[in-house]
């Protein structure tokens, strides 16, 4: 593993990126790569996050714009080929908007932007996301956002409950969302999109470390 | 070349809960407006275009709309188009 790159992507209004670049570096000595939006090589990186943020200013729906960045364009042919993509935040509503994922996220029921730590059911660990061992399990992460809610219809619903593609749901859901949904996984198991921040809960000194076990899972192959 | 004007209306589903509408009509009836049954919020997008023709621009909007102004999953779209 030690040349194993994990490439950041830096939209503009991106602001989580050097978050997540801390959280693998510093936490988990995972290599990095900032990767500007207008790039279209990924072919030094061996996985990707697409961190929380802004992009393009939320403007016109979140993760709308950032969809046709040449940088999405190439990201078909590298999650076809197997590798791990990870959305966190607004990079979970670009890979809804961009179809990487299904279903979408629309603003929170009570139209607050929510800034919490929430407690939250493991129910998947398709594509080893997370450590789910032989029990359910609960663990703790925190969510900042105003467009939260995942949304879709029931067919979806059942495709995802069917397939094991729900990977977390809220214990006490804070935003609305479908089925208390927080984050779902593509069929393949190698794309998983979801609102909470892993890479906020990588160090006990900021208050917890349920974070690390997903961003470590990027460098499985 | 012809010149269109059009404009684009896209409304959340009616099966998508839509919170900001929600407030709004509160605060209409706390203004004292009576009657307020149903209150939601869409955009309006205002676009001038030009092409050989009304279809050919119809078919430019269409795309527009489908891939980028609506996202189809919780909005639903329609557009009128005014020739200049």
């Amino acid at each position: 593993m030690d040349n194993f790159t994990v490439g950041i992507v830096v939209f503009p209004g991106s602001n989580c990126d050097r978050d997540v670049s801390w959280a693998l570096e510093g936490c988990l000595d995972i290599r990095t790569k900032y990767l500007w939006h207008e790039s279209s090589d990924l072919s030094d990186v061996d996985a990707i996050v697409l961190p929380g943020g802004f992009s393009y200013g939320d403007y016109l729906r979140c993760g709308a714009i950032a969809r046709f960045s040449p940088l999405i364009n190439a990201l078909d042919e590298f999650v076809i080929s197997g590798k791990r993509v990870l959305g966190i935040c607004n990079g979970f509503q670009i890979l809804t908007e961009s179809g990487f994922l299904p279903g979408a996220l629309v603003a929170n029921k009570n139209l607050n932007f929510i800034c919490d730590d929430v407690e939250l059911d493991i129910v998947s660990s398709k594509g080893g996301w997370f450590n789910n061992g032989d029990k359910k399990q609960t663990i703790k992460l925190p969510i900042a956002h105003g467009e939260g809610r995942y949304h879709c219809d029931s067919d979806t619903l059942k495709k995802l409950a069917d397939n094991e593609l729900i990977a977390l749901r809220y214990k006490n859901n804070p935003n609305g969302s479908s089925f208390d949904i927080a984050g779902i996984t593509n069929e393949k198991g190698n794309v998983l999109g979801l609102m909470p921040h892993p890479e906020r809960a990588c160090d006990g000194t900021i208050g917890g470390t349920d974070g690390l076990f997903t961003l470590k899972s990027l460098i499985m192959k | 070349m012809d010149q269109f004007a059009v404009k684009v209306f896209v409304r959340l589903r009616p099966s998508v809960l839509d919170p900001a509408g929600e407030a709004t009509k509160s605060a209409s009836i706390k203004l004292g407006a009576e009657g307020i049954k149903s209150l939601r919020i869409g955009k309006m997008i205002e676009v001038k275009i030009e092409g050989n023709g009304e279809n050919e621009v119809r078919e430019k909007i269409d795309l527009l709309c489908d891939r980028l102004f609506a996202n189809t999953v919780i909005e639903d779209y329609e557009y009128s188009l005014e020739k200049l």
